[in-house]
């Protein structure tokens, strides 16, 4: 039997056409799971069951007796409650955490570290698989909302609104901001799977920090994903009588120390699962 | 004599589980044929394999596979496969299906990868059920479609863990056979077994494991002839054996002489077998005895397991 991966025995100047080669072939392999295993089921549960009040509404409201104008608070605090700061977060920690920690508790993760590929290419791989299933679905459900919560009780004035006025300018400033979280709680979750064998005490510890960033002092508040998030939006949202007041960091600060820190936080666990051995017995 | 590009080399490795012994001061180079390692549960082969394709990592020491550092998976695994002891599958996936999704996250295209694994299914004669899922197939089916896996991406370093566990007898020959054939294509074959007559049937070298350190390697009967504190142990067939016991009992090499239950052959312990057959050699051609055969009784790697480790190692 020869050794007959010609096509994978390249210099460095081909690598790339190999890793790209492979990163295709791990993000199909990571998007059929994401999509279409009995694992998904939870993933489409929480991207979607708070479009289903918002579903309720539209035909139980009775049209055109609230007022348009307070519509755009109403989306934004929905929007940072439950969309960005709940089913992001917890969509992103299931869909990340799992992209690691699902094989290990399977016991199929030494298949991919018996490949010819380098650990790294892996690491993409599985990162941009979580990513496009995570904005694939967290956008649908923000976009879904805002139509949900707009267009049954002032069809005209939306259509204008959407068409003519500030609505699809925030429509896509939020699903933006859907994208960045995705980017970034991603990143964070992808990490802690591989390094904690029990990843919700500290999905919980930042949830935590998260919703408890209104009270932190300004220094603090940059320590978090939120702090960015809560910068990018087009409708800012009261944080109540005891929120400690901090200037917004500007969207070209912003997204790039998003980008910056996504990056750091992919290398790390790139780093990590270099180094990492199969032992599934103490995982 | 072998290059280091053609060996695996260990060069005093040890691995710890935390305060746990692995394995202790291996030092170990492996040339191509096939090897077995061979030792009761827990004697540390799986961990030394698990080593070798850096899904552990050495404690202290390095290994080196034909000349590729072990963390290195892009490099290694474009010429190692490694069957595991695992039976575990990804979710949903037919045997085909296994089969190519790893060889395109190995950078095949789609179509070699389809070649590849319609090979690798012939060969472990799973073409009728490649396209059933995993999850429906019997032990031995899922032993063969790892073992399918471990090929098909044609390597040439075989490693299997425990490879015919769970195969009924007459996929036992088949896989034997194509470890056999395996070898003749020139690739390294590391088994690990404790069914020692299945060793004793196809390896090359064995390498002889317990408690974490490695007790004895080489070629089996090699091996054997090194044990000078444990005698071996010869049966003569004969005409006289009272005759011939009388003979040999005066050599000081000779430690036993026995005479077989049927009184039609004799059993002598030796401290030196060529001696002793060239001392029988003489008194055949003096005409002291006439021999109708000759047979060590204990050059078996379940002798030398025994004599090695203390116990039968088991046997199936």
């Amino acid at each position: 039997m020869s050794s007959a991966v010609d096509v994978v025995q390249t210099k460095a100047p081909a690598n790339w056409s190999l890793w790209l080669r492979q990163i295709g072939a791990i993000f199909r392999l990571e998007i059929e799971k994401n999509f279409f295993s009995r694992r998904s089921l939870l993933i489409y549960l929480i991207a979607f069951l708070p479009l289903f009040p918002l579903f309720v509404l539209a035909f139980i409201t009775p049209p055109g007796r609230q007022d348009f104008n307070q519509y755009s608070i109403v989306y934004a605090l929905m929007y940072n409650a439950f969309i960005l700061r709940t089913l992001v977060f917890f969509g992103s920690a299931w869909i990340f955490m799992n992209l690691f920690r699902a094989e290990l508790v399977d016991r199929s993760l030494h298949y991919y570290f018996l490949s010819a590929v380098r650990r790294e290419v892996l690491v993409v791989g599985k990162y941009i698989s979580g990513l496009a299933t995570s904005i694939i679905l967290f956008t649908a459900t923000t976009v879904i909302a805002m139509v949900l919560l707009y267009f049954p009780h002032f069809y005209s004035q939306s259509v204008r609104y959407f068409t003519e006025g500030k609505g699809l300018t925030q429509l896509l400033t939020y699903a933006g901001i859907t994208v960045l979280a995705c980017l970034g709680y991603g990143a964070f979750f992808l990490f802690i799977g591989l390094f904690v064998r029990n990843p919700i005490i500290p999905a919980l510890l930042l949830y935590f920090w998260e919703w408890l960033n209104f009270l932190l002092p300004p220094l603090l508040k940059k320590i978090s994903v939120i702090h960015y998030l809560n910068s990018l939006v087009p409708v800012p949202v009261s944080e109540g009588p005891f929120a400690v007041v901090a200037e917004p960091t500007p969207a070209y600060i912003a997204v790039p120390s998003m980008l910056v820190v996504t990056l750091l936080v992919l290398i790390l666990a790139a780093y990590r699962i270099r180094h990492m051995e199969i032992r599934y017995g103490s995982d | 004599m072998s290059t280091p590009d053609q060996l695996i080399i260990f060069d005093n490795v040890s691995k710890f589980y935390g305060e746990i012994l692995g394995v202790n001061r291996v030092n170990l180079q492996i040339a191509p044929g096939i090897t077995s390692l061979v030792g009761p549960n827990g004697a540390g082969k799986s961990t030394l394999m698990n080593l070798m394709t850096g899904l552990l990592r050495p404690t202290r020491g390095s290994i080196k596979v034909l000349g590729i550092p072990t963390d290195h998976p892009e490099r290694l695994f474009r010429k190692v496969g490694y069957c595991t002891q695992f039976d575990s599958f990804p979710r949903g996936v037919t045997g085909r299906e296994f089969l190519n999704s790893f060889l395109l996250v190995h950078g095949f295209d789609r179509r070699r990868a389809n070649e590849l694994s319609q090979v690798a299914l012939e060969r472990v004669n799973l073409v009728d059920a490649a396209d059933r899922k995993v999850a429906g197939y019997s032990k031995g089916m899922r032993q063969r479609i790892r073992l399918a896996q471990s090929i098909a991406h044609e390597p040439s370093v075989l490693i299997l863990d425990e490879p015919l566990n769970g195969l009924d007898p007459m996929v036992r020959a088949e896989t034997i056979a194509l470890f056999r054939t395996l070898a003749a294509e020139g690739l390294h074959l590391i088994i690990s077994s404790h069914i020692l007559h299945e060793v004793d049937m196809m390896s090359d070298r064995v390498v002889l494991l317990n408690n974490g350190y490695i007790v004895a390697e080489g070629n089996i009967h090699g091996v054997r002839d090194e044990m000078e504190e444990h005698p071996m142990q010869i049966l003569i067939r004969c005409d006289q054996p009272a005759k011939l016991a009388a003979y040999v009992f005066a050599q000081d090499h000779v430690v036993e002489a026995r005479l077989h239950e049927d009184r039609r052959g004799l059993f002598v312990k030796t401290r030196d077998a060529d001696r002793f057959y060239l001392m029988l050699n003489h008194a055949v051609a003096e005409g002291e005895v006439d021999v109708e055969s000759i047979a060590p009784v204990d050059d078996d790697l379940s002798a030398v397991y025994q004599y090695l480790i203390g116990t039968t190692g088991g046997s199936a």
